[in-house]
């Protein structure tokens, strides 16, 4: 049987409409061969957590440059643990001040990546942290 | 023999020169190509301009077809105006930043609204959670308004609103307040961005779908040229497109092509070409490659004034003008070594000046980290003095002008834009092109590249993967205060406690009527900003008329 592909759900929470480092990365992780599933603008945390669980991804992939990441990231965490979803590696990336970066992993965002980061760290990342097999 | 033969009979024995240099040392890259995919060639002579037609191409500035720029004099009669984007937290805080803007020297003002706002949503709506007063000021009704422009008289400055599918709503309360502040519409000189296409594509604030919002800018046309004469009605942005990851070529295409549906658009609705032409205005980034940029606005000069005479049939010497303000490229800016960051900028704004460029924003060395810090824009608007004070560069008109390299390069863009734009009318227009993913995934592919390059190291950018340091993430960047959405949603309940509920309701409903029946929406706006209706309610009342608009992802 052929091995199963990482599945990512590629996520813009709120009104923030950058899109262009999301899709950068939508392009890069499926040249890694993962498949992408990307929303487009303006999900709420509700619909992210609940096509994550519909399209069985294993990992969300969100991107805010706002600055409402210190709401909407940590509410898509609770909504997880909510629904009782473990295995979902979640990861951030955007605008997000060093400040801010100890309380959203604490809600459970396994990274954040920042401007400067390439697609290979993302890439190797999810593969070395990924929670299902 | 002509001089021509001279000059080619030179270059041959130029090139044997060069390939011997060569055997010796190779060039640094096997090809020169600049960001748009156009080669660099080694050295550029007459030999590239061999029809140059000094007239046809050039003119004179403040001639036809405007490629040296839109005025005689340029930036020896005035220089351009220096504009700084800003607004954050609340109307009073942002109001604050404007004053002290103001005092140091800036001379035009520029609103960032937060996303809300931007998407037609008042403080207190669920999906303004986490963005009320973030990415700019919080605007909910003409309090906030009155508030937000409180010891500024409006005919004193201009003003540039970035706002784009809630435009008319807030040129509306822009007239309101200087009614309230005794200043007849006329005085008035201004901006609003309003450019509903470039969201769609590249910017995302968009709320209803293409059709009723085109009906909204003409009719915001159609009463700004006859009530507010002095204002620009929209300013047509490449800036998004270029920042969503565009190249040079892209941006101009992109940008030309939404202009000229926005002058068919207003045809189509009746209205002359040179009613509404004059008063049409655009925005551009500037980019890294110094001299491409150059280049592109003055392509993009030429291109607009041909079509617009060819195409249109406009008259009015200012229909055929393309004036523009410009913005440094954010997406050039690292959060490795950002002091490096008010050199870019530096380099930039200076393109943008030898672009002729009639107003201008220089980024913040902070903004890959965060909303600016006041000092950090207090360099950056330095940087833009001391061009215009220090470096004698706007002491002549378009000094660029005339070398081969600039005028090829223009040419190059120039026609590389125009296939672009021939491709996309051939479409059936950018509604149609953009409905089918076309510019999306133009500018998609570009961006994609674009990182590739610096991932590879095929493209270097200092401090990110050349030259690294190790280095404290630095502190002291600017935070919003988290209460502005608790003062915002207790003002509006004030706000809705106070006013004349039956007006609001009858105004509204003066709204949806216009809505329906495709009267000009200005003045029922008009009438429900005065009888203190929020921005969200004559949003929504609009959104029940003309739905909203679902982007496809295309990725």
């Amino acid at each position: 049987m052929p091995e199963r592909k990482i599945r990512v759900l590629a996520a813009k929470p709120g009104l923030d409409g950058h899109d262009r480092g999301i899709k950068v990365i939508c392009a890069a992780l499926r040249d890694a061969g993962m498949e992408v599933i990307y929303t487009g603008l303006r999900q709420t945390p509700e619909q992210i957590v609940s096509a994550a669980i519909q399209e069985d991804v294993d990992v969300i992939a969100m991107s805010c440059l706002s600055g409402a990441h210190d709401y909407l990231f940590p509410r898509v965490t609770e909504l997880l643990k909510e629904k009782g979803v473990q295995d979902i590696l979640v990861l951030g990336g955007g605008i997000i001040p060093e400040e801010d970066i100890p309380t959203l992993k604490a809600s459970g965002i396994a990274e954040i990546f920042t401007p400067g980061a390439t697609t290979n760290q993302i890439i190797d990342f999810i593969r070395n942290n990924i929670r299902r097999n | 023999m002509s001089a021509l033969e001279r000059i080619k009979a030179a270059k041959a024995k130029f090139e044997e020169k060069v390939a011997k240099t060569l055997q010796k040392m190779p060039e640094r890259k096997p090809a020169f190509v600049n960001t748009s995919g156009i080669p660099v060639e080694r050295v550029y002579t007459p030999l590239d301009l061999e029809d140059f037609d000094y007239m046809e191409k050039l003119g004179f500035p403040g001639d036809f077809p405007y490629t040296r720029g839109v005025q005689p004099t340029a930036y020896r009669g005035r220089f351009w105006t220096m504009r700084q984007y800003a607004g954050f937290g609340s109307a009073q805080e942002t109001n604050e930043r404007y004053h002290y803007l103001l005092n140091a020297g800036q001379t035009g003002l520029s609103v960032a609204f937060d996303l809300p706002t931007q998407i037609g949503y008042d403080s207190d709506h669920e999906l303004a959670r986490g963005e009320v007063g973030k990415v700019g000021v919080a605007i909910d009704s003409l309090w906030d308004m009155e508030t937000l422009f409180k010891g500024i008289p409006l005919d004193k400055v201009s003003t540039s609103m970035t706002i784009n599918s809630p435009a008319a709503i807030l040129m509306a309360m822009y007239l309101v307040l200087a009614e309230k502040q005794n200043i007849s519409y006329d005085k008035l000189r201004g901006t609003i961005q309003n450019d509903i296409l470039k969201e769609y594509s590249s910017r995302g604030t968009y709320i209803f779908p293409p059709r009723p919002s085109m009906k909204i800018i003409t009719d915001i046309f159609e009463y700004c040229s006859k009530e507010v004469p002095q204002w620009n009605t929209i300013s047509i942005s490449g800036y998004h497109i270029r920042e969503a990851g565009a190249t040079a070529v892209q941006e101009v295409a992109f940008t030309l092509a939404n202009g000229f549906a926005y002058v068919d658009a207003a045809i189509n609705a009746g209205l002359p070409v040179d009613s509404f032409g004059p008063r049409l205005s655009f925005f551009f980034n500037s980019h890294q490659d110094f001299l491409e940029e150059v280049a592109k606005f003055r392509a993009a000069r030429r291109l607009w004034a041909k079509t617009m005479k060819e195409r249109f049939g406009a008259k009015d010497p200012r229909t055929l003008m393309l004036r523009f303000h410009t913005q440094t490229a954010g997406c050039t800016l690292t959060a490795q070594q950002p002091l490096n960051n008010i050199i870019r900028v530096a380099f930039q704004a200076m393109s943008a000046v030898l672009g002729g460029t009639q107003s201008l924003h220089t980024n913040s060395m902070d903004e890959a980290l965060a909303l600016p810090s006041e000092q950090a824009v207090q360099v950056a608007l330095r940087t833009q003095q001391l061009i215009a004070y220090e470096t004698g560069v706007a002491d002549t008109v378009d000094p660029l002008a005339g070398s081969y390299y600039i005028e090829k390069l223009t040419d190059e863009i120039e026609a590389r834009a125009q296939a672009y734009i021939d491709t996309i009318e051939k479409m059936g227009g950018p509604v149609v092109a953009i409905e089918k993913g076309y510019i999306q995934k133009e500018i998609q592919e570009s961006a994609y590249r674009y990182q590739k390059e610096i991932e590879s190291n095929e493209r270097i950018i200092v401090g990110l993967n050349k030259f690294q340091v190790q280095e404290e993430k630095p502190k002291e960047l600017l935070k919003v205060d988290p209460s502005v959405r608790d003062q915002q949603v207790e003002r509006l309940k004030q706000l809705k406690s106070q006013r004349d509920a039956a007006a609001v309701s009858q105004a509204l409903a003066g709204v949806k009527e216009a809505a329906q029946t495709g009267a000009n929406l200005m003045p029922p706006i008009l009438s429900a900003v005065r009888a203190m209706a929020t921005l969200g309610e004559i949003c929504d009342t609009l959104r029940d008329v003309f739905g909203e608009y679902e982007a496809a992802p295309f990725v």
